[in-house]
């Protein structure tokens, strides 16, 4: 059976950590599994976990009024799903719907935070990676905002 | 006295004199592409090569260029996958059976499939960029052994956007991975654009050549994760569309710095013109 840190480290987030912080990002995950059909976290909630998928596929979606749940966009294996956890004030601003039964790794936001507050080194590495995880996402979301493949692209 | 006229040759008669070919099948893809196959009504324009495209003609109406989206190794009928979005291309999919309409051509070069031979072939289409790679999706199904791993990575606006969702869950042997840019709560499928089903895309980018169609946008964003992904410039090939009048490099409407799409391309690789296509000028 493998070790949680044996698990993270194949996610392009935790990619190349050395194995000290990889145990410690792991010290504060558990395994999960859940059914399609089923939240991750709803929007406005305390967000005080994240998620890195291992299997399956997770919709963040808002809810628009007279449109019902809209998909922003999804996130698959390997992905990391909320950071909503890194920033105050620690809400969700996003819903997490599972679309295909999940495999994932939970961490627990919190306990993370406070093993970055107290080694920076840690804290400033991680920060980093999330933000090259987030400058993917805004790029991706830019394209989308183009809607490339609509009339006045064509 | 008579004026000798030039002999009519086949290639001089079919480069700028449409040829009356019938519409014999139509079939609707999704709200607003349609797919006519049509076959000559006397003389037939040379073999169409997968990447290739002709002019249609709406009597009347005008010509556009489109790619053939057939399988190329069945014979008979020319196969043309049409969106209806400007006057020409509406009055084409309007098109019944039995109504003619004129073919110049075949036009441009052709994919490079013998590049991906014993190797990994990743196809790449965004919207109506489907329609173009069909040929050598259907090229690799027949000769399946040919290739490695083949992937196909298709993302369209919407899921009622998306063209031949019914064949690409038959397309066996090949890696057929679907994202809309937006949709509901009824899609159960992937959200995002296309370039995020490169990273978890099983194939060996060392040892990979991959044909790209789309949106020029989604084209550059597209070659930028290939090239991150590891895939070498050389390996990336994409297929240019621009204002494409004469089809044989006359008249210019298609230039894009130093070549002409209708008589150089349509299919480029990557390296060749990535310089000019983020010239805003160009």
């Amino acid at each position: 059976m493998r070790t949680l840190d044996a698990l993270i480290v194949e996610s392009p987030v935790f990619e190349g950590l050395d194995q000290e912080e990889l145990e410690l990002v792991a010290g504060c995950g558990k395994n999960i599994a859940v059914d399609a059909g089923e939240r991750l976290f709803r929007e406005g909630d305390d967000a005080n976990t994240f998620f890195l998928v291992r299997s399956g596929l997770v919709a963040l979606e808002t809810y628009v009024p007279n449109r019902g749940a809209v998909t922003v966009v999804t996130c698959g294996p390997g992905e990391i799903v909320g950071w909503s956890w890194l920033v105050p004030p620690h809400r969700w601003r996003l819903s997490a719907r599972v679309v295909e039964n999940v495999r994932a790794v939970e961490f627990d936001g919190a306990c993370l935070r406070k093993k970055c507050e107290q080694i920076p080194e840690l804290g400033y590495d991680l920060l980093s990676r999330f933000a090259g995880d987030l400058a993917d996402h805004l790029q991706s979301a830019y394209v989308q905002l183009l809607d490339v493949y609509g009339d006045r692209a064509s | 006295m008579a004026i000798a006229l030039p002999e009519e040759t086949a290639v001089g008669r079919g480069a700028m004199t449409p040829l009356p070919y019938r519409v014999v099948r139509k079939r609707r893809e999704n709200h607003d592409n349609w797919t006519l196959e049509l076959e000559p009504v006397a003389d037939a324009i040379e073999p169409i090569g997968p990447g290739q495209f002709t002019m249609l003609y709406s009597f009347g109406v005008g010509e556009v260029p489109i790619s053939t989206s057939g399988d190329l190794e069945r014979s008979g009928e020319l196969v043309h996958t049409i969106r209806a979005v400007g006057a020409v291309t509406k009055a084409l999919c309007a098109a019944k059976a039995g109504d003619v309409v004129g073919v110049r051509g075949p036009f441009g070069n052709t994919w490079p499939v013998a590049e991906a031979q014993g190797r990994d072939l990743v196809l790449v289409a965004g919207g109506v960029g489907l329609p173009p790679l069909r040929p050598v999706v259907y090229h690799a199904l027949q000769h399946r052994g040919d290739f490695r791993r083949v992937v196909v990575l298709y993302g369209g606006r919407t899921p009622d956007d998306l063209l031949f969702m019914r064949e690409l869950k038959q397309w066996r042997d090949i890696d057929v991975d679907v994202t809309v840019d937006a949709a509901g709560a009824g899609w159960a499928g992937k959200v995002g654009v296309v370039t995020k089903l490169i990273p978890a895309a099983t194939f060996d980018p060392f040892d990979a050549v991959a044909f790209v169609v789309g949106p020029e946008i989604m084209m550059r964003f597209t070659a930028r994760a290939l090239l991150d992904r590891g895939l070498p410039p050389e390996g990336i090939w994409i297929s240019m569309e621009r204002t494409m009048r004469c089809g044989v490099g006359l008249c210019g409407h298609c230039q894009l710095g130093p070549t002409l799409i209708c008589r150089d391309g349509p299919v480029y690789r990557w390296d060749e013109l990535a310089p000019f296509m983020e010239v805003p000028e160009l």
